[in-house]
């Protein structure tokens, strides 16, 4: 079976986020000053061939811990679906 | 005689100034791909600046997984000497040769001047030719050079010493005070527990001459040729 694997990386909350930060501002000089929060993260798609699921999860998961994302300062989320 | 293997990565770019630097305090120094897998004897390893792989992913994510970062890990495991500098100091964050991490400075720009460090520990091999409280100017030139760890990570390091480097908190002309890049502490440069790695934003291998308008580095160097010589650390601790 393969998997489509979505990871979703974002700066770990309560962390400077200068880049969220800039993005915001640009967006209020815009005129949409009602824009705001906003975070600057990285989405990454792959596929998975894996015998189920979980399995799709639990390798994908140990791809974010050792290289997608730095533990010391993102954050990622993972979505799966049947490709 | 002092042996200086530079690594050299795709998209390194201060391996050259290094390689001189080293050469300038009289050791043999040369280069080593990322695909080597043999130091060649080096007492001193050097992970030079620059953007390694692109930058892609992260600062230094890439080149972690370089052939030669095994025998790097290898030679700081033994007590061999290990000096990042700029992206060097990023991929030993990456390798998790040090703790933390180094993101995006906080005013987003690209910093690339002289500032202000003092420095904190003079019992690594890059730093006993300094007084501690030695106030050095050096060079930055980086984008991604704000120094991060855990709230308890920043605890140990205080608590153990293992600050080396720390940007002055008044760094003459500095927009972004009171450092560079928005640093956790102030970090400039930080050393592993054993104090035989250690890693820094600013480069000394841009300012170890006069005639480049900065000599401050150059200590960094003789550091390394004393380091050598004594007779528990260099050569004599493996052969």
């Amino acid at each position: 079976m393969t998997y489509r694997v979505h990871v979703r990386v974002m700066p770990r909350a309560g962390l400077l986020d200068p880049q969220g930060q800039a993005v915001e501002h640009a967006l209020s000089t815009l005129g949409f000053a009602e824009a705001a929060g906003v975070r600057v993260g990285r989405a990454i798609d792959l596929q998975v061939a894996a015998p189920t699921r979980a399995d799709a999860e639990a390798r994908a998961r140990q791809m974010c811990d050792k290289l997608l994302a730095n533990p010391v300062t993102e954050d990622y989320l993972l979505q799966i679906e049947e490709s | 005689m002092l042996d200086v293997a530079v690594v050299r990565f795709p998209g390194s770019n201060s391996d050259f100034d290094a390689l001189r630097a080293a050469e300038a305090v009289g050791a043999r120094s040369y280069f080593v791909w990322h695909r080597d897998t043999d130091l060649r004897g080096a007492d001193v390893v050097i992970l030079p600046g620059g953007f390694s792989y692109g930058d892609h992913l992260r600062a230094g994510a890439i080149a972690r997984f370089s052939p030669v970062m095994q025998a790097v890990q290898r030679h700081a495991a033994e007590g061999g000497a290990v000096l990042g500098i700029c992206n060097g100091f990023q991929i030993l964050c990456e390798a998790h040769l040090l703790p933390g991490a180094l993101m995006r400075n906080a005013g987003l720009h690209f910093v690339s001047k002289p500032v202000d460090v003092i420095v904190e520990r003079n019992d690594t091999p890059f730093t006993s030719a300094f007084e501690v409280g030695t106030r050095l100017r050096l060079p930055v030139a980086h984008g991604d050079g704000r120094y991060l760890a855990a709230d308890d990570t920043l605890r140990m390091l205080e608590a153990e010493g293992r600050v080396v480097l720390r940007y002055v908190a008044e760094t003459e002309g500095s927009p972004w005070q009171p450092n560079p890049n928005g640093s956790a502490a102030h970090i400039a440069g930080i050393m592993n527990a054993a104090g035989n790695v250690v890693g820094l934003m600013p480069h000394p291998e841009r300012a170890d001459d006069p005639v480049l308008g900065l000599a401050d580095g150059r200590g960094f160097f003789t550091s390394m040729a004393a380091w050598q010589a004594q007779p528990s650390t260099g050569k004599a601790r493996t052969r």
